[in-house]
């Protein structure tokens, strides 16, 4: 598989590798994928004010899905829990001139950033309630 | 692009192919030029040379196997000796049967011909592996009936270098009067080999596994007790006694017999030789890290084979971070298919693990230095991919993964 300059920087140069605490009520965890199809992407970020003030990532798979994490940890830190809904698969696609086969590790990231929206937000509610 | 021209350049990929020896090549270069004949040129000498070559060949390989000169067809690989034994086989029994064993870890040269055949309305019985990759002699003995033509078997497989014990199979096949191919691309050169004491009937090899040139094979084909016959795949000039036209590839045929001739010269000495860098490199990365698999029969294994799974680390990420280090893995990621390899899941091997998998495969110029080398560099790769690894995570923490709703995609 020949890789884009900018995968292979992620791969190389992970950013945000790591975990927050799932538990804690500012933090929504996205985890998708499984391990018999190859990969698994956890994704986390940690909410002030409404604006994502940290986001992590831990991926199983191939240097795509882990590049696709690591652009999308980087994309969500400064944007708030509105513009994070609106990052799309093909914006990764693109960024990481990433091959067709390829694809479906943007679709996994977009997947991972709309789950950790959804438990956030999911945590807010019950906080109010 | 990674710039490779500053990295050191470790070949482990020994069972995908070898380098031709230097001596192989030396005994190769006249028959490119000076004695360039066709064999099949029977009015002058330039042909009579090139026949002599050939001759001589033909003769050094099959004594190696204690076969007779007469017995070995020059093919151009190991892929098209099984389509040629399969499909050669299958279409001159016809009117004794029409049922046909093989098994599920062979190579996709006998599958798919196998599976070709069963479009024609052959039944293939495909017989199924245990976790080391063995079959069970008694599921073999009871599926053969009475229209059985030929049972397929591989002697040492290409991912996870389990060894058939193909004596046995031969004596069961013959008892039972069924004709026995074995696939020896792995191990001719390598383990013993004897058409006779191990009743093979048909055998198909290649060079480019033995330090020979890509491009040429051998398929034995056994002449006495039983004569086997073969129905052609490829017609024309009726080259090799009609069962495989085309002309000689001369110099091939020569590097084939050269190599196999370097490779018996001290076949126990050069094997020792390669398992201890195989156990060198095994030692290396599993006393430095730990949920580390073995694939395969961890005894009966090919000398040069070391097919690994890293738990909770994907292949192809692992190949990128082992930079230089030429290797094979059967996740699903490096192959065309995008399916993780169908060998590791015939042994049970769970795909999440298959994914996972690495075949590093040593051989005759491989060195301590390389072998280190190319340790350091895994353990280092997998270190790093595991501090990324949210299973890897997981499994720390005291979680049985199997127990864990996945979403899949």
């Amino acid at each position: 598989m020949v890789y884009s300059d900018k995968v292979i920087d992620h791969y190389e140069n992970p950013r945000n590798v790591g975990s927050l605490d799932k538990n804690a009520a500012d933090v929504g965890t996205g985890i998708v994928g499984a391990p018999e199809c190859g990969d698994v992407m956890k994704l986390q970020i940690q909410v002030e004010n409404g604006v994502i003030k940290e986001a992590k990532f831990k991926t199983f798979g191939c240097g795509s899905a882990i590049a696709s994490s690591s652009l999308a940890t980087e994309w969500l830190k400064g944007k708030t829990v509105e513009e994070a809904t609106a990052i799309r698969n093909v914006d990764i696609v693109e960024e990481l001139a990433l091959p067709p086969v390829k694809i479906h590790c943007s679709v996994l990231a977009e997947d991972a950033i709309k789950q950790a929206l959804a438990d956030y937000k999911r945590k807010q509610e019950n906080s109010n309630v | 692009m990674s710039d490779t021209s500053q990295e050191k350049q470790v070949y482990l990929d020994y069972q995908a192919t070898t380098p031709v020896d230097p001596k192989v090549l030396e005994a190769m270069l006249p028959y490119f030029q000076g004695t360039f004949g066709n064999p099949a040129s029977r009015n002058h000498s330039f042909g009579w040379n090139a026949e002599s070559a050939v001759d001589a060949s033909r003769k050094s390989i099959a004594e190696a196997m204690g076969a007779s000169a007469r017995e070995i067809v020059f093919t151009s690989g190991a892929t098209e000796s099984n389509n040629l034994a399969i499909l050669g086989v299958a279409r001159m029994y016809k009117p004794k049967g029409k049922h046909i064993i093989t098994c599920a870890t062979e190579h996709k040269a006998i599958l798919d011909p196998a599976q070709y055949l069963g479009k024609e309305g052959w039944e293939i019985t495909i017989l199924g592996v245990d976790a080391n990759g063995h079959i069970d002699l008694d599921e073999l003995r009871s599926a053969i009936r009475e229209d059985t033509v030929l049972v397929s078997i591989m002697h040492g497989n290409n991912e996870i270098g389990t060894l058939h014990p193909i004596a046995e199979i031969g004596a069961i096949c013959r008892a039972k009067g069924t004709l026995f191919h074995t696939d020896a691309t792995q191990t001719l050169g390598k383990e013993e080999i004897h058409v006779q004491d191990m009743n093979i009937d048909l055998l198909s090899a290649s060079a480019h596994k033995m330090y020979g040139p890509k491009g040429v094979g051998i398929l034995y084909v056994r002449r006495r007790n039983p004569r086997v016959r073969l129905e052609p795949v490829q017609h024309g000039g009726g080259h090799e006694r009609g069962a495989r036209s085309g002309t000689l590839n001369v110099p091939g045929i020569v590097g084939f017999a050269k190599a196999l001739e370097l490779c018996l010269a001290d076949r126990e000495g050069e094997q020792k030789f390669v398992a201890g860098m195989r156990d060198r490199l095994q030692k290396r990365l599993t006393d430095a890290l730990d949920h580390v698999h073995i694939n395969g029969d961890e005894n009966a294994r090919l000398a040069s084979n070391l097919n690994l799974s890293f738990a909770f680390v994907e292949g192809e990420s692992m190949l990128m971070g082992m930079h230089g280090i030429a290797v094979s893995s059967g996740s699903a990621c490096t192959s065309a298919s995008l399916e993780p390899s169908y060998v590791l899941r015939a042994l049970g091997v769970g795909d999440e693990l298959a994914h996972s998998s690495i075949r590093f495969s040593v051989g005759r110029f491989t060195t301590e230095e390389e072998v280190d080398h190319a340790a350091d560099l895994t353990i280092a790769t997998v270190k790093k991919l595991r501090e990324m690894s949210p299973l890897y995570e997981m499994a720390m923490e005291g979680i049985d993964l199997s127990t864990v709703q996945w979403s899949g995609h």
